[in-house]
């Protein structure tokens, strides 16, 4: 009887260890299907790159939006990736213990924190920050809504995910392989650039790609203060109009015009696409420099 | 070697310091963008709370009426992600103890579901939600709370059977053959020793997948809906925090935008406390684990 | 320097952990050009005295040092002093060997260009003449570009050796320099140090007696954290004071 119960359980069991790749399969399966509609009408580089965006004409081109997506990202990340590396070196390398301990629970409680928080912040302070303090010091004219107030919103939501992993690489690098550099008269400085950094380089690279594909899908904190206009933006001051922002908005009003609704899929589905790509190539990178550091 | 060496002393010196300020800076400026945050929210958003708003529902509609409170979103939002995280649970023991129990460290299925695990955890949230409504359209639901919590348990899955696997990986091998040698079936193992052994550490998984899914709005915005009611049956729309937040801050008038803030005070509050509850469970979790 | 005088004087080092005395008083003279092995149980401290020396113990978190090192006569742990200065006086060996993540050319490099070597032929003259020095350069010449991770474990023990020398120090530290090698690295690495005290200081920890005997000049027996006796180890071994050392050298403690 024993036995048996056994068997069943672990078949059972195994059955749901199916579940995760075939949801990866239903997603990319499901997102194509509905956006066959489209996909199959239009040519691929007219969908991805033309900026006329005029659903009741029939046009869908998605170029704003993947613009819009790429702008943001490209901000946060030119803001997160120092200010975190920097951090995660300061919390490794330098900081008393005490501080380490303090700034842990910090840091995951930002990563807890929920986006819509985020955006609510970004819309008391960032907004008119931008608009009001940084638009004029550049000589331009912005509401504040804008690539540069969602780039920072986004910036600080990727601290967390970037400064976390990249501490994990850090504390990967033994202790007396730092004690080798310092031991031949190497600054701290020096024994963290030219060997903590170098051993961890795979790892930090990994991280930033993390942090990239957090940014990328993220959707309500970004729509919240990005102005959401559907035209390529031309500069950090302009509004922009990112593809997560595209879906979240339109949704409901979607299905009285006609491939209005296989538009909004294949925007998603050029989303998860990317982000999977991504995902995928920093978890590859991860598991390797894991590899090497055995 | 006193000659170079002895010249670039200082400035190596001020290098080493000028790095170590900037990197200080770097973490200083991090825990303040944290504090700034929770400062501006419960600077703006403290003040709208009251009883009265916690207790009472939003009357004529939640956009547009200016009376009444959020008890509709904080009832919603705690069905739905308690719901959710039950059903994710549900899922993701199983599976975190097949990984653990009946597969070997280096068995090929086992490193392809972490992986794919790993992939559905970047998965944007809007996809979810997109993804969740196929699924909706193809059952025949409508945006309710039932299709909340499913869609908001799929977004929780990966996040909760990941940190359970972690936990579960910990458990040291050789307490599973000690189970194994006194007789006991791998079944009896796995729930007996390996879910007691770790389960601290599950309650760390549980409650960050519960305060990923209370807190998520893109899932949520095309698939539970939004009602002034507290949800009175599963097919009925259900109001969540994070959507009350997003909804009721675009109004133009002041009384409803007073709504978005309590929401965004009980919200932070709620994620503050799990995510403090989380932290307490990992303590035991390290102190109880045999290592 | 005055001729014969200690270039490493210990006095009263007392190190803590944390609320735990890990050395307790240790007073201790490191003769100059000899091979002084500090021998003692797992645990002792040898390590935590070798890494006194050059102040390697200040990256650790929650270490205490109390008492006086003396390099050359000066208190290295004297509030206006240069660490990395002092660093540099002293090569070090650790028990894994750690090679930098860079190329085997680099690895040897990395501490002279530090330093403010720029010139491409003094550093290439100073790569060989160290690989040659620790034994290495023959079997390296034709591969200074590959990562240095891509040698064998004893050749990367020789390799850090070599990286230790080229910063031109006065004293080689070797904490177990050969408890992760084969019985013939380790040979190889102890026939360098027995060469290389014509010129050089050395140090060395090790809990293997025979290595003591086959190596040491001048020993020291550390035990609880208590510099038990030192002396000549031709004296030492021959006839122990202390009934201490006497246990540990017949194999009564380990």
């Amino acid at each position: 009887m024993r036995p048996l119960k056994d068997a069943l359980a672990r078949r059972a069991m195994g059955l749901t260890a199916a579940l995760p790749a075939a949801l990866v399969v239903l997603i990319v399966a499901g997102l194509f299907l509905r956006s066959r509609a489209i996909v199959a009408v239009e040519p691929l580089s007219k969908l991805l790159f033309s900026s006329a965006w005029q659903p009741l004409q029939g046009k869908f081109g998605l170029l704003p939006f993947i613009a819009g997506t790429v702008w943001v990202t490209a901000t946060a990340l030119a803001l997160a990736l120092p200010v975190s590396i920097l951090a995660a070196i300061y919390l490794s390398e330098y900081a008393p213990g005490w501080v380490r301990k303090a700034a842990k629970p910090v840091v995951d409680l930002l990563a807890g924190l929920p986006s819509v928080v985020y955006g609510v912040w970004g819309v008391i302070l960032v907004v008119p920050f931008v608009g009001n303090v940084l638009a004029p010091l550049a000589g331009a004219a912005s509401s504040g809504y804008s690539v540069l107030a969602g780039g920072i919103v986004l910036a600080i939501m990727t601290f967390p995910t970037i400064i976390h992993v990249t501490l994990e690489v850090f504390a990967a690098v033994p202790r007396s392989l730092r004690e080798a550099s310092l031991s031949l008269g190497a600054t701290k400085w020096e024994t963290t650039r030219h060997v903590v950094l170098r051993k961890g380089a795979q790892g930090i690279l990994a991280a930033s790609v993390l942090g990239f594909s957090r940014a990328f899908g993220e959707t309500m904190a970004v729509l919240m203060v990005v102005g959401n206009v559907p035209a390529v933006p031309r500069s950090l001051f302009d509004a922009g109009y990112p593809l997560p922002a595209l879906i979240a908005n339109n949704y409901g009003e979607m299905m009285s015009v006609p491939r209005y609704d296989a538009a909004l899929m294949a925007a998603a589905l050029v989303l998860t696409l990317i982000v999977l790509f991504f995902n995928v190539l920093a978890r590859r990178t991860l598991v390797r420099a894991e590899r090497r550091g055995r | 070697m006193n000659g170079p060496a002895g010249r670039s002393l200082g400035r190596r010196k001020r290098a080493d310091l000028f790095f170590r300020a900037l990197a200080a800076a770097s973490a200083a400026a991090v825990i303040l963008a944290l504090l700034l945050i929770l400062g501006t929210i419960l600077w703006k958003a403290v003040p709208a709370l009251s009883l009265s708003m916690l207790t009472r529902t939003p009357k004529g509609g939640f956009y547009l009426g200016r009376e009444g409170g959020i008890l509709n979103a904080i009832v919603g939002s705690l069905e739905l992600a308690l719901g959710a995280t039950a059903l994710a649970f549900l899922l993701s023991l199983p599976l975190a103890l097949y990984l653990n129990l009946y597969k070997d460290r280096s068995s090929k299925t086992a490193a392809w579901t972490r992986f794919s695990l790993d992939v559905l955890w970047g998965v944007p949230s809007i996809v979810y939600g997109a993804f969740g409504f196929i699924v909706m359209l193809a059952l025949g639901l409508r945006a309710s709370l039932l299709a909340g919590i499913l869609t908001v348990a799929l977004l929780e899955f990966p996040i909760m059977c990941r940190a359970i696997d972690e936990v579960l990986r910990l458990v040291p091998r050789e307490l599973r053959e000690a189970s194994d040698s006194l007789g006991a079936t791998r079944f009896e193992t796995a729930f007996r020793v390996f879910t007691r052994q770790a389960a601290p550490g599950i309650l760390t998984g549980v409650l960050l997948a519960f305060g990923r899914g209370i807190g998520d709005a893109a899932s949520v915005l095309f698939t539970a809906g939004f009602a002034d009611r507290v949800p009175a049956s599963l097919g009925d729309p259900a109001a969540t925090l994070p959507l009350a937040i997003f909804f009721q801050l675009g109004t133009p008038f002041p009384e409803v935008q007073q709504r978005a803030y309590a929401s965004a005070a009980v919200l932070t509050l709620i994620i503050l406390l799990v995510s403090l509850a989380g932290r307490t469970a990992g303590r035991k979790a390290d102190r109880n684990v045999v290592k | 320097m005055a001729n014969g005088e200690a270039p490493i004087r210990v006095r009263n080092l007392s190190v803590f952990y944390g609320g735990l005395q890990v050395l307790r008083d240790v007073s201790l003279d490191i003769p100059a050009k000899r091979i002084t092995v500090i021998v003692g149980p797992s645990g002792c401290g040898k390590t935590t005295l070798l890494k006194s020396l050059n102040r390697l113990l200040d990256a650790a978190e929650g270490v205490r040092v109390r008492g006086q090192v003396l390099v050359d006569g000066e208190d290295i742990y004297a509030p206006r002093t240069e660490v990395t200065r002092v660093r540099k006086k002293m090569g070090l060996l650790s028990q894994k060997p750690q090679v930098l993540p860079m190329s085997i050319y680099e690895n040897v490099a990395y501490g002279p260009r530090i330093h403010g070597l720029r010139s491409r032929k003094d550093l290439d003259g100073r790569v060989e003449r160290y690989l040659r020095l620790a034994g290495l350069w023959d079997e390296v010449r034709d591969r200074l570009r590959e990562p240095a991770s891509a040698l064998s474990v004893g050749q990367q023990q020789r390799l850090c050796l070599a990286r230790g020398l080229a910063v031109e120090p006065e004293i080689i530290l070797g904490d177990e320099p050969t408890s992760a090698l084969d019985p013939p690295s380790s040979q190889n690495v102890e026939r360098r140090l027995m060469e290389l005290k014509r010129d050089y200081t050395v140090v060395v920890v090790t809990h293997i007696l025979r290595q003591a005997r086959r190596i040491a000049d001048h020993l020291a027996f550390l035990f609880l954290g208590e510099l038990v006796e030192q002396g000549p180890a031709a004296e030492v071994f021959a006839g122990p004071r202390d009934p201490r050392t006497r246990a540990y050298l017949s194999g009564e403690i380990s």
